[in-house]
């Protein structure tokens, strides 16, 4: 096993930055929800846009553009990959 | 005269309404899904003198049944069994699209993928080997515009083909964990047991690991509705077992 970087979640990045997704710690039917959405493991997701009251925050993935709202991408963990 | 039943899947806005009227023309009807608020559009095609009676299903992206439209589609295409489905998939977005063709390709043998909006795709610089996409998925794929009307001949040719047996196809269908296709293996003996070979019972085993009840209650009701004689607790103990 090499030592690897912290995840952190999707919900900590900001406008503009390219994350890229190694875990989801959700379970259920969000969990199957957010993977047939395109939120799988490795997927590259940017930050867009967060709405004026700062939820949902509308990010892009797999070439569409999803809102999640604090609640599910703080279960979205991952590596930030560049940007911003 | 025997009418051939095509439904059309895909995802939302990948132009399966545009086909089905580029397909039907005017001859349509709409109206709602038996007890759903959700659309249900058929329409009549001749090819070479057969009939098809083609079914616009609701878009989704996938067929867990989360939503309504998923519950509709899904059931669509595996209790009423149609001849033929045709994904419809969004050229300029393959890798989300292709979620959901995975999915019915894990349900029926007779499908078609049709990778639609090949203009824009085209436009964008994407090219799409459909070939190879299709030897690797087992099923026929078809590059089409629904809205240019581009490659419909050959997406009505590659229906009658399949439709007449000229094609055989071998859908790809996902490998799991050891875990879990040694689970598979032991329900979906049993499921055939119960159901027979009229229903996926690879996907069906699947569906019942998931805890999908919902599911099991309509299999209940779809085999009582075919007369067949299924006890509840043959099915609890094929499921507990
Ligand atoms: N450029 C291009 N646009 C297309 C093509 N086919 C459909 N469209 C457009 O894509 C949009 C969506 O088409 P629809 O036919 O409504 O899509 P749908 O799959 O029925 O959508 P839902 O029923 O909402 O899931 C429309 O604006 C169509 O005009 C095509 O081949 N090329
Ligand atoms: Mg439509």
């Amino acid at each position: 096993m090499h030592l690897s970087k912290v995840l952190k979640p999707l919900s900590d990045c900001s406008t503009g930055e390219l994350f890229v997704i190694q875990e989801l710690k959700l379970e259920g039917v969000m969990r199957r929800r957010l993977l047939d959405l395109g939120f799988v493991k490795g997927a590259e997701v940017s930050v867009l846009q967060r709405s004026p009251l700062g939820d949902p925050t509308a990010f892009r993935v797999s070439d569409t553009t999803v809102a999640l709202r604090h609640e599910e991408s703080s279960k979205i963990l991952g590596e930030v990959l560049g940007g911003a | 005269m025997n009418v051939k039943k095509i439904a059309l899947a895909g995802n939302p806005n990948t132009g399966k309404s545009t086909l089905f009227n580029t397909l039907t023309g005017l001859k349509q009807h709409t109206g709602n899904w038996p007890g759903k608020t959700v659309v249900h559009a058929e329409g009549n095609v001749q090819y070479q003198g057969q009939e098809y009676l083609l079914i616009d299903l609701p878009g989704t992206y996938s067929l867990f049944s989360n939503s309504t439209d998923e519950e509709v589609a899904r059931d669509y295409i595996v209790f009423e069994q149609p001849d033929a489905t045709l994904v419809v998939v969004d050229g300029t977005s393959m890798e989300r699209n292709l979620n959901l063709a995975l999915q019915v390709l894990e349900m029926t043998d007779k499908v078609i993928i049709c990778i639609n909006l090949i203009d824009e795709a085209e436009k964008k610089g994407i090219v799409i080997d459909e070939g190879k996409l299709s030897s690797k998925l087992g099923v026929p794929v078809v590059k089409i515009s629904a809205r240019n009307k581009q490659g419909i001949d050959t997406l009505l040719d590659t229906i009658a083909r399949l439709l007449r047996g000229d094609i055989q196809t071998k859908p790809y269908r996902m490998t799991y964990q050891p875990e879990i296709e040694e689970q598979i293996k032991k329900l979906e003996s049993r499921v055939r047991e119960l159901i027979g070979h009229d229903y996926p019972s690879r996907w069906m085993a699947l569906r019942l690991l998931d805890g999908d009840d919902a599911l099991l209650k309509k299999l209940h009701e779809q085999i009582q509705m075919k007369g067949r004689e299924v006890k509840s607790y043959e099915f609890g103990n094929a499921i507990n077992s």
